[in-house]
């Protein structure tokens, strides 16, 4: 597949602080690739330097073909941003919005067939400040859209929004695919990235620290099960790390995680009965299949939060 | 990118009008005309050279109605577009910043004209004012003041990073306008060195060529007005094209 942006060696400073410390990857024609990683991890100035709305400090990007500094404005008539923080004027009306956007471009797709697909029809004559949470989202997913761009970035897109709301989201991401479109999303919710994305790139400290499909990733824990109990305190937990069908045993805070071996079956069976003769006091316990928080956890040595 | 241009300043045109707190930029003024009207009316008096009263503040209060838009409206409505991420937003599209920051001095100078206009009908229907007969004279006076003041707002815009100090700053800015440069009181009544920092001010000099031209007077005779208009201009832009930011 023909790689639609390349990323080499990026670095963005500011000041003495190092937010994207030489980050290297492609993102393929027709994927959703998925950035994640915590807030702060260097994400969005990633994203923003791609897009061109910010210099970078030095490696090499290209998209579409364009370097996103020196063809800014040509870069942008071909790709569609949303954006972390930003918005509309308050009293601009949702068709006044897609009308003034679209004038922006070039070429522009048809206005009502759009509001119908974001589920604005109905809100065509409302004022952006009267707008839900979810509803702004979607006009922004809307306008991002309108010239029909070959790659579209969503930068945070479910953030704020109730469950529902997401799932929603999710689809209209999904659609973009299915119309041929490249995705590059970002997201702090792992389950986000896990659902939604082709490929994922997880980033921390500014540093690139995996990129692969979810499954892959997650196979590549070795722990495709987890056995997960609550303690008290910080419990000796060297009887269950001999066993041999358990790989790896990690604390964090009250909680003590436990991955099997591949292909291991009997791993919550071996550790329910050498539990009573360990000595460690436990409760709630519980099986999980292995998830995008386990990569991060084991990559990281820390628990992503919101 | 004429046609973006153009939209965009329409669209912001209507969203000026749809804002109930810019009405200012017309209400004190036409406070100021009525109040005064129904005092003095616009009787000739020996005080303004045989002129009415209304005569000789019909400018001022244009400058009056400029000054409200360049220091409320503008520079409020672009610190709170760069606040909350509308300007952001804008410049993730192909427009040109120029064309996104211009579309905005469009919008206010539709509207300060409107809202001048309006003032100058209405000093004619209730107060019989004269409307000059140096139209063209006066219209390019009255171009140039709004973008020498226009020019100080946006430098405000420039280096306040919100919508609270910009307030502030433009309480100020408007209050010097409206004691300062001889709209409403005559500078002679100040100790000269007021008089002097007053010389700083585009209000100042629009003021006196808008009077000036509007009774008659000729440009050659207000060259220094006309200069230190244009160079104000020309500071305050490449300041602003140094200091501003888009967040």
């Amino acid at each position: 597949m023909r790689p639609v942006i390349q990323v080499e060696h990026l670095r963005k400073v500011y000041g003495p602080l190092v937010a994207v410390d030489d980050i290297s990857f492609e993102v393929h024609t027709g994927e959703i690739f998925g950035m994640v990683g915590p807030n702060g991890a260097g994400k969005t100035s990633t994203v923003e330097c791609v897009e061109g709305l910010r210099p970078h400090s030095s490696g090499t990007l290209r998209v579409l073909g364009y370097n996103p500094q020196k063809d800014r404005y040509a870069l942008r008539a071909h790709i569609g941003v949303q954006l972390q923080e930003s918005a509309l004027q308050d009293r601009l009306k949702v068709w006044e919005a897609l009308d003034l956007y679209a004038s922006f471009y070039p070429r522009s797709i048809d206005q009502a067939e759009l509001l119908e697909l974001v589920g604005l029809s109905e809100k065509r004559n409302t004022r952006f400040a009267k707008l839900s949470g979810g509803q702004k989202q979607r006009l922004f997913i809307a306008l991002a859209l309108i010239h029909d761009p070959e790659v579209v970035f969503l930068d945070e897109l479910t953030t704020g929004l109730d469950p529902q709301a997401r799932r929603m989201m999710w689809e209209m991401v999904r659609a973009m695919r299915e119309r041929g479109k490249t995705v590059f999303l970002i997201t702090h919710l792992m389950e986000e990235a896990e659902r939604l994305c082709d490929r994922v790139a997880i980033v921390d400290h500014g540093r690139l620290v995996a990129l692969d499909t979810p499954e892959h990733l997650i196979s590549g824990l070795g722990a495709e099960s987890q056995v997960i109990f609550t303690v008290d305190g910080s419990p000796e937990l060297e009887p269950l790390r001999v066993l041999p069908e358990v790989r790896h045993v990690q604390q964090v805070e009250d909680r003590v995680i436990l991955s099997g071996n591949n292909g291991s079956d009997t791993l919550l069976s071996s550790v329910v009965q050498a539990l009573p003769t360990s000595g460690i006091r436990y409760r709630d316990i519980r099986t999980q299949r292995a998830t995008l928080d386990d990569v991060f956890l084991q990559l990281t040595g820390r628990a992503i939060r919101d | 990118m004429m046609q973006s241009w153009l939209k965009l300043t329409w669209v912001e045109t209507k969203l000026f009008i749809r804002e109930p707190g810019v009405y200012f930029g017309l209400a004190f003024p036409l406070a100021f005309l009525l109040i005064y009207g129904s005092i003095y009316g616009n009787t000739p008096s020996a005080f303004f050279n045989g002129r009415g009263p209304l005569d000789v503040y019909m400018p001022a209060y244009i400058v009056m109605v400029i000054a409200a838009n360049a220091f409320f409206a503008l520079p409020i409505a672009i610190v709170n577009y760069r606040e909350r991420g509308i300007l952001f937003r804008l410049q993730a599209t192909p427009l040109r910043p120029l064309n996104i920051l211009s579309a905005q001095i469009g919008a206010n100078f539709l509207m300060t004209t409107a809202e001048s206009l309006l003032l100058v009908v209405l000093g004619v229907v209730f107060y019989q004012v004269h409307v000059t007969s140096a139209i063209f004279g006066v219209l390019l006076a009255y171009v140039l003041g709004i973008l020498s003041i226009f020019s100080l707002g946006f430098l405000l815009a420039s280096v306040v990073s919100n919508v609270r100090v910009a307030t502030f700053a433009a309480v100020l800015l408007f209050l010097a306008a409206f004691y300062l440069s001889g709209m409403t009181i005559p500078l002679k009544i100040y100790p000269a060195v007021v008089q002097q920092i007053a010389q700083f001010l585009p209000m100042t000099h629009a003021v006196t060529l808008l009077q000036e031209l509007w009774s008659g007077a000729s440009w050659s005779s207000h060259w220094a007005d006309v200069l230190i208009l244009f160079g104000l201009l020309v500071v305050c832009m490449l300041a602003s094209s140094k200091l501003f930011r888009w967040r």
